[in-house]
């Protein structure tokens, strides 16, 4: 157990070691990357959301001039049946290779059909309008409820509805069923006074990342293939690609590239082995760069999703049951994140009776990708909101009724996992003894409304390895990706262990040739398991500097005690040599000192977080302005707090937007209508207020500074949290995401 | 001995049971025994001698790798098998 | 291929010549044919304002311009904003206040900042969040991007 101890470095705010790189312009990011004889991709998309191919001719676009290339999926490896392996999970290889160019069928509007690799982009899209493609149009199907229906047209005649290892008999859209139940359903509900049950609908929506997704790809004579692109794991792109292509993983390096926003949607493969195919073919680079269209049309929205929520409470406000039916669209292929919402949906409260049924669902839309706390978000809509009810409905304080009710060390949550120490109640007593939380809310159409939110977080693998310089610096050489900051987070944990100022630490994130195994920038895992490795190898390297200190004053290692940043002898010897003075006569004792960790570390300990806002309601334009937001979240321990506000002020405006305006519009033939910036329309800076934050710590038992991941669950708790004050404003009860003006206005009666 | 957390969804094969004792040092031999008293088991657990993709096995609330099978239990060791998390992973 | 036409510009202070097509827009010259990759393209389309440079004093979006419109004009870019030896107070003040995460909206968040701290150099809150609304940032919530922009109206 870390104990609340005084740290140096930690809990400190030093600039970002790649600040100066990025507001000069100097980072390169994926579309940054320049190489001599760079050809440049582009990619034919699907116009149909549903649609067989019957055949595709390639013949004009390739005499067109300047054309160097193109591939279709007859340039993939053949995949059927087999099991692709990708570390984390298991999947179809053809599912995975079907998303990359699409063989007999097109699932969606904007899936890729074929490439052109060219002089020039401008040619490699004209060439694209050059390929003709045969389509024998099917109808689409385009939401869950209408998919899991048996009539419903099939998108995969091969798939069979999965319920933990058991299959179906008949083909289905309905990819698989999970169940989590405790306790006695019944039970709970017969005991409960209250009983409040709602049914709620949320929109598709995209993590919206300023930067679209890029790749450049070299195959050299010897076999070799390179790979420059943004993504949130390199050693990701490279398993997935080492499956796509079936070539050896061997033979092929990652390099990644800064990034330009992730947030769950750069770590699938998209473009990269279009690009490894193209290069194949031409023997030269190729770059391939999507626009904003590609972005919103081919690559993965977090899901819409069908939920119902009951639950029942006793007079004096005690739950004694909660039940849902989740119902996530998958997109084209299997895998919505409905699993981690059917983990989430009700973790923050001691439930004895829960029952669970979630469905993941294959619609005609781009195949879902993770979103920030993926699938928790859409659950925490209707949780929180049957929560908000109850409260309402025993006249107990919205707080304190979670308070009354919260998991603590100890509950068992329903899909089987125990909490070990975790801070929700104090996240929400952080929120009720809030000024915000205290301040007079009375106007005519204001309204507050509260929620909370969970997210589990997860571990995996890290590896760091660093080398001591002779001048008291050492460098550290990492895999995970920096979105947000994780180069400094990272380096001062390895500069609290040396006790050295965290400018001292020369961070580099590295290609997959150059470190360890590391998994994706992800689940909120970058601070707590790479932060995590890049502790065990500084502590490497203390042990390594100690035996050096011993040798030098010719004592035993167990003479030599290291503090504050100083050896020194404690067997009766003066002596005494700062980290400083010691790295500079590695080479008298020795030579050059290099520690390494790779670390898995299981306990990365679930983040809770509560939310207040305050709204008002335009009763003509059915409007909804933000006038107030606080946060709270156990951050277990803020290393950078900066950017853990960062992190938690940006997943409340994401959260803001998913609650407000960002919804795909599909019109009934499939196409989204309004795929650009400016009809997908995310949170600007002048719909917004401040954003105030509260960082709980209550450290995580699992780490040695404390520290549990951030990154995802503030985007969890928004949406219920503006419906919830909504209410409070109107008393209307909102269950339909987004809440944007129209939805307002017929929720109004005024349309 | 190790306690085995039976799914819902797979009460039909236990009788409805949700917790059952089995002895075993690693998880295969409790999968082994499992299927011993309740047939059936297995095949819903495993394939090809790995745990089944789409299937998560937990240990004291861990998650362990497709490889888990090998893994080695301790003597009062809780197992839970679960869906996998399939797109579990945000920023 | 397509003709090309002779340009002359200024670009951050520098005399620039270069060839481009009567398509290419002023973004693409920038980053493709002059490897000032500084400013980004976020969509191409004049809704993020990722590319977002200073033309003859204005803010634009850089992907709406031509790049044969440049000709005799002069622009600004991030690339222009430090001076040799020390970053721009805009600069300092967003990386002061972790004003950026993942970076990628940094480079046109710093030239609408320096355009509106050019025409007025002590604005409001409302006036940073109005002016800045054509930046989309995707990863701060805006909170430390205006803050950074008022401290460095202050330390200006
Ligand atoms: S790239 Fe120019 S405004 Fe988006
Ligand atoms: S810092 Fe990532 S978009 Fe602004």
């Amino acid at each position: 157990m870390p104990e609340k101890k005084e740290y140096k470095v930690i809990g400190t705010r030093p600039i970002r070691h790649d600040g100066v790189d990025k507001v000069t312009g100097r980072a390169l990011y994926g579309a940054d990357f320049h190489t001599a004889g760079l050809l440049h991709g582009r990619v034919l998309r699907s116009p149909h959301a549903h649609a067989r191919i019957l055949s595709i001719d390639t013949s004009r676009a390739e005499a067109y001039p300047g054309v160097k290339a193109i591939v279709t999926a007859k340039d993939l490896p053949d995949a059927a049946d087999k099991v692709a392996d990708l570390g984390e999970g298991a999947v179809h290889l053809k599912y995975l290779c079907d998303n990359i160019l699409a063989s007999d069928k097109a699932l969606y509007k904007g899936h890729a059909i074929a490439a052109v690799a060219a002089t020039n982009a401008h040619i490699a899209e004209e060439a694209c309008a050059l390929i003709d493609v045969a389509y024998e149009v099917l109808p689409p199907v385009l939401e869950v409820r209408q998919a899991m229906e048996p009539a419903a047209p099939l998108l995969h005649e091969t798939l069979k509805t999965g319920s933990l290892g058991e299959t179906a008999e008949e083909p289905s859209n309905v990819a698989s069923h999970l169940q989590h139940k405790k306790g006695d359903i019944e039970a709970g509900f017969a005991e409960a006074d209250v009983i409040i049950e709602r049914e709620f609908v949320t929109g598709t929506v995209h993590q919206g990342y300023i930067e679209p997704h890029n790749a450049t790809a070299l195959y050299n004579p010897d076999g070799q293939l390179t790979v420059w692109c943004s993504t949130q794991g390199a050693f990701t792109v490279r398993e997935q690609l080492t499956e796509i292509l079936q070539y050896p993983i061997s033979k092929i390096k990652v390099v990644p590239m800064e990034i330009g926003g992730g947030f769950g949607g750069k770590i699938n493969v998209y473009v990269e082995p279009v690009a490894a195919l193209l290069a194949k073919k031409t023997g030269k680079p190729v770059k391939v760069l999507m626009n904003r269209a590609d972005v919103f049309e081919g690559t993965g929205p977090t899901p819409a999703s069908f939920i119902r929520v009951k639950m029942g409470a006793t007079k004096d406000g005690k739950l004694t049951a909660a039940q849902t039916h989740l119902a996530f669209e998958a997109g084209a292929y299997p895998g919505s994140p409905v699993g981690a919402g059917a983990m989430c949906i009700f973790a923050p409260y001691d439930i004895a009776n829960v029952l669970i049924d979630g469905y993941d669902v294959v619609v005609n839309k781009p195949k879902s990708a993770p979103y920030r706390a993926p699938g928790a978000t859409n659950a925490a809509f209707g949780s929180e909101t049957v929560i908000d009810e109850l409260a309402k409905e025993l006249n107990i304080d919205a707080l304190e009724f979670r308070i009354m009710n919260g998991a603590k060390e100890g509950v068992k949550r329903a899909d089987g996992p125990v909490f070990p120490r975790i801070g929700f109640i104090e996240s929400v007593e952080a929120a009720k003894q809030h000024p915000h939380y205290t301040s007079p809310n009375g106007k005519k159409h204001h309204g507050r409304g509260v929620a909370s939110g969970f997210w589990f977080n997860i571990g995996l693998a890290s590896s760091v390895s660093i080398s001591v310089n002779p001048d008291g610096t050492i460098n550290l050489v990492e895999g995970s990706t920096d979105i947000g900051g994780t180069r400094a987070s990272i380096a001062m944990q390895a500069a609290e262990v040396l006790g050295i100022p965290a400018e001292s630490v020369n961070p580099s994130v590295v290609d997959t040739n150059s470190v360890g195994y590391t998994a994706v920038t992800g689940g909120s895992r970058t601070t707590f398991a790479t932060g995590y490795a890049a502790y065990e190898a500084a502590q490497d390297v203390k042990r390594q500097l100690i035996a050096r200190a011993a040798k030098l004053w010719e004592v035993d290692e167990e003479d030599v005690q290291f503090a504050d940043g100083e050896f020194s002898c404690i067997n009766g010897k003066e002596a005494q040599l700062s980290f400083h003075d010691l790295s500079a006569r590695l080479g008298e004792t020795g030579g050059p000192v290099v520690g390494s960790a790779a670390v898995n570390p299981p306990g990365a300990g679930g983040a809770f977080a509560t939310h207040i806002v305050d709204l008002e309601v335009d009763e003509d334009t059915g409007k909804v302005q933000i006038l107030r937001y606080t946060a709270t979240q156990d951050a277990g321990k803020a290393i950078h707090p900066s950017y853990v506000e960062g992190q938690i002020q940006g997943g409340v405006v994401q959260g803001i937007g998913w609650a407000l305006n960002e919804e795909y519009i599909y019109n009934a033939e499939g196409t989204m209508t309004n795929a650009s910036f400016l009809d997908y329309r995310i949170p600007t800076c002048l719909d917004l207020p401040m954003i105030d934050t509260v960082i709980v710590e209550v450290p995580n038992p699992g780490h040695p500074y404390g520290v549990r991941g951030v990154g995802e669950v503030p985007i969890v708790p928004p949406p219920a949290a503006i419906a919830n004050a909504i209410y409070d404003a109107i008393g209307i009860r909102m269950t339909e995401l987004p809440m944007s003006p129209d939805r307002m206005l017929k929720a109004m009666g005024k349309i | 001995m190790p306690h085995v957390a039976i799914p819902s969804l797979m009460r039909n094969l236990t009788a409805g049971r949700e917790h059952v004792t089995v002895p075993g040092n690693t998880v295969r031999e409790v999968i082994d025994n499992l299927e011993h008293r309740y047939p059936g088991v297995k095949a819903r657990l495993c394939e090809e001698g790995r745990i089944k993709p789409g299937i998560a096995v937990y240990i004291d609330g861990i998650l362990t790798t497709r490889e888990g099978l090998r893994e080695r239990l301790d003597a009062d060791a809780e197992i839970h098998f679960l869906p996998a998390i399939s797109g579990g992973i945000g920023e | 291929m397509a003709r090309k036409t002779h340009v002359q510009t200024q670009i951050n202070g520098d005399s620039v010549e270069f060839l481009c097509e009567a398509r290419q827009s002023l973004l693409e010259v920038l980053r493709d044919e002059l490897q000032l990759t500084g400013a980004k393209e976020g969509c191409n389309n004049g809704n993020c304002g990722a590319c977002s440079v200073i033309l003859d004093g204005r803010l634009v979006n850089s992907c709406l311009v031509l790049g044969v419109e440049t000709g005799g004009k002069v622009v600004e870019t991030v690339e222009g904003l430090a001076a040799p030896d020390r970053l721009h107070p805009i600069q300092d003040a967003f990386l002061e206040n972790a004003a950026l995460q993942c970076g990628i909206c940094t480079p046109g968040f710093l030239m609408s900042a320096k355009a509106l701290l050019d025409n007025n150099p002590n604005p409001t809150e409302p006036e940073v969040r109005y002016w800045l609304a054509g930046n989309l940032c995707r990863c701060t919530g805006y909170d430390k991007i205006v803050r950074a922009v008022l401290d460095a109206a202050a330390a200006m």
